[in-house]
């Protein structure tokens, strides 16, 4: 069983960290650097509860070994607001019932950063293709549809701001 | 739902990484995206002793067109595929088999060699490889070699592939100007594997009766299934609902034994592929 060294930027902070090769990306999140923030579902890419950026896209964090993250970026729920404060696709979910139990709510906001990153105008069906890959068993799509309805008109509000800024 | 304990190694060179799966010392297992074999690590349906990473193998990574065939690198991601306007033009069937294809999520990492060596019978891609007559290109010890997607897929989750060798090319031969196709699915929920689907191309001659044509279906047998019977079937027929039928109810009647499984049963699977196979062909007639 051997022994890696990985170099990870997480959230924008760099991490160097001594992982066993069978470590998934999701644990050495969780349990390594304790951002416990990305959960853990079916563990075999189903349900997208732990869905992650790399390198800016949308991944499942438990169908990657830790290892295979040696110098890439990556971005988890814990680093899409500042300090204080949510970001907007968090004020979108809270404002239209997007959660209820909340544990698959990280694996949606971050498809949905994705998603938005790319274009912040999604038609439904382009919304629903994402949403497609993640699982929520308590809370019902609609109203998480209409949270990302929410969200990208804040992401377009808060971009026409910036324009202007 | 762990991985077993194993080794990895993620060379840097094509020689090197044939090297590791050589060595008979250890089972060792290619690593490409990931999304069919990370599953099967964790439940520990796969474990192999040594994982080779092709990660950070140069030159596996592209898409372009040389001599009148798209060539795509092992490594490349299908949201590449996807989002290359190449392949939305020279091969739309591939463009609109690579949207069934799990979900955008899965297809960041999902490359097109790790589809085509895990040959999952109810996968897309290769039966589209068969369907466009595409070839591997294979490395091994002994160098490098092409095997026809015809003969790549010898069974269920069994490729031509030697123990040794290395996917490294899908190269797709860009179908004649005027070639209709189609790419039909059906699952219980976009994104999941098929239930059954159907990869179609047609070419009508100047007469406007099928010259040719390829029906290929996936979910309804050990690999892709070429209904040889249905081509030549429709070969030199004109074109209309009633040809169709009979491409359907060959199909039918050539599928001996299709999958049963929780989701749907053998006759169920054999009802899909000639309604696919009827609809599918009008579809690609459509597109000529």
């Amino acid at each position: 069983m051997s022994e890696h060294t990985v170099e990870v930027t997480v959230n924008g902070v760099a991490y160097t960290a001594t992982v066993d090769a069978r470590t998934t990306l999701v644990d050495f999140l969780r349990a390594e650097l304790g951002l416990t923030g990305t959960h853990v579902g079916c563990e075999h890419g189903v349900c997208g509860v732990c869905t992650v950026l790399v390198d800016g896209k949308a991944t499942r964090s438990c169908l990657m070994l830790a290892v295979q993250a040696d110098g890439l970026r990556i971005t988890t729920v814990e680093g899409l607001a500042e300090a204080e404060g949510l970001h907007p696709i968090q004020e979108a979910f809270a404002e239209e019932h997007g959660l209820q139990c909340g544990f698959c709510t990280p694996g949606f906001l971050m498809a949905t950063h994705e998603l938005l990153e790319a274009n912040p105008d999604p038609g439904d069906d382009e919304i629903r293709d994402v949403l497609g890959g993640q699982l929520c068993r308590c809370t019902g799509y609609q109203s998480i549809l209409r949270s990302v309805h929410l969200a990208a008109s804040k992401t377009r509000a808060q971009r026409a701001a910036d324009a202007h800024a | 739902m762990k991985p077993a304990p194993l080794d990895y190694a993620a060379p840097e060179t094509l020689a090197e990484a044939v090297a590791l799966l050589a060595d008979a010392s250890r089972e060792a297992k290619v690593i490409a995206g990931g999304q069919s074999l990370m599953p099967m690590l964790n439940m520990r349906l796969a474990r192999p002793e040594l994982l080779v990473d092709l990660r950070r193998v140069d030159g596996l990574d592209h898409i372009r067109e040389e001599h009148g065939a798209i060539r795509i690198g092992a490594m490349t991601s299908k949201r590449e595929v996807e989002q290359s306007p190449l392949v939305r033009e020279r091969l739309p069937l591939l463009h609109a088999a690579t949207l069934h294809v799990g979900h955008p999520q899965i297809r960041s990492r999902g490359t097109v060699g790790g589809s085509m060596a895990q040959a999952d019978p109810a996968a897309e891609y290769p039966c589209v490889a068969v369907a466009l007559g595409a070839t591997m290109r294979v490395v091994g010890p002994g160098g490098e070699r092409t095997i026809p997607a015809a003969d790549f897929f010898v069974t269920y989750l069994t490729t031509a592939l030697e123990e040794d060798e290395i996917l490294v090319e899908v190269s797709f031969p860009v179908p004649a100007p005027g070639t209709g196709w189609s790419f039909t699915e059906i699952s219980r929920r976009h994104g999941d594997f098929a239930l059954a689907g159907a990869a179609i191309t047609v070419a009508l001659d100047g007469a406007g009766t099928v010259a040719d044509s390829a029906i290929v279906l996936f979910g309804v047998g050990p690999g892709p299934v070429r209904a040889h019977a249905a081509e030549a079937r429709i070969r030199g027929g004109r074109p209309g609902d009633e040809l169709y039928r009979e491409a359907g109810a060959a199909v039918a009647a050539a599928l001996t034994d299709p999958p049963a499984d929780v989701h749907a049963d053998s006759e169920y699977r054999r009802h899909l592929a000639a309604t696919m196979t009827t609809r599918g062909l009008a579809e690609a007639v459509q597109r000529t």
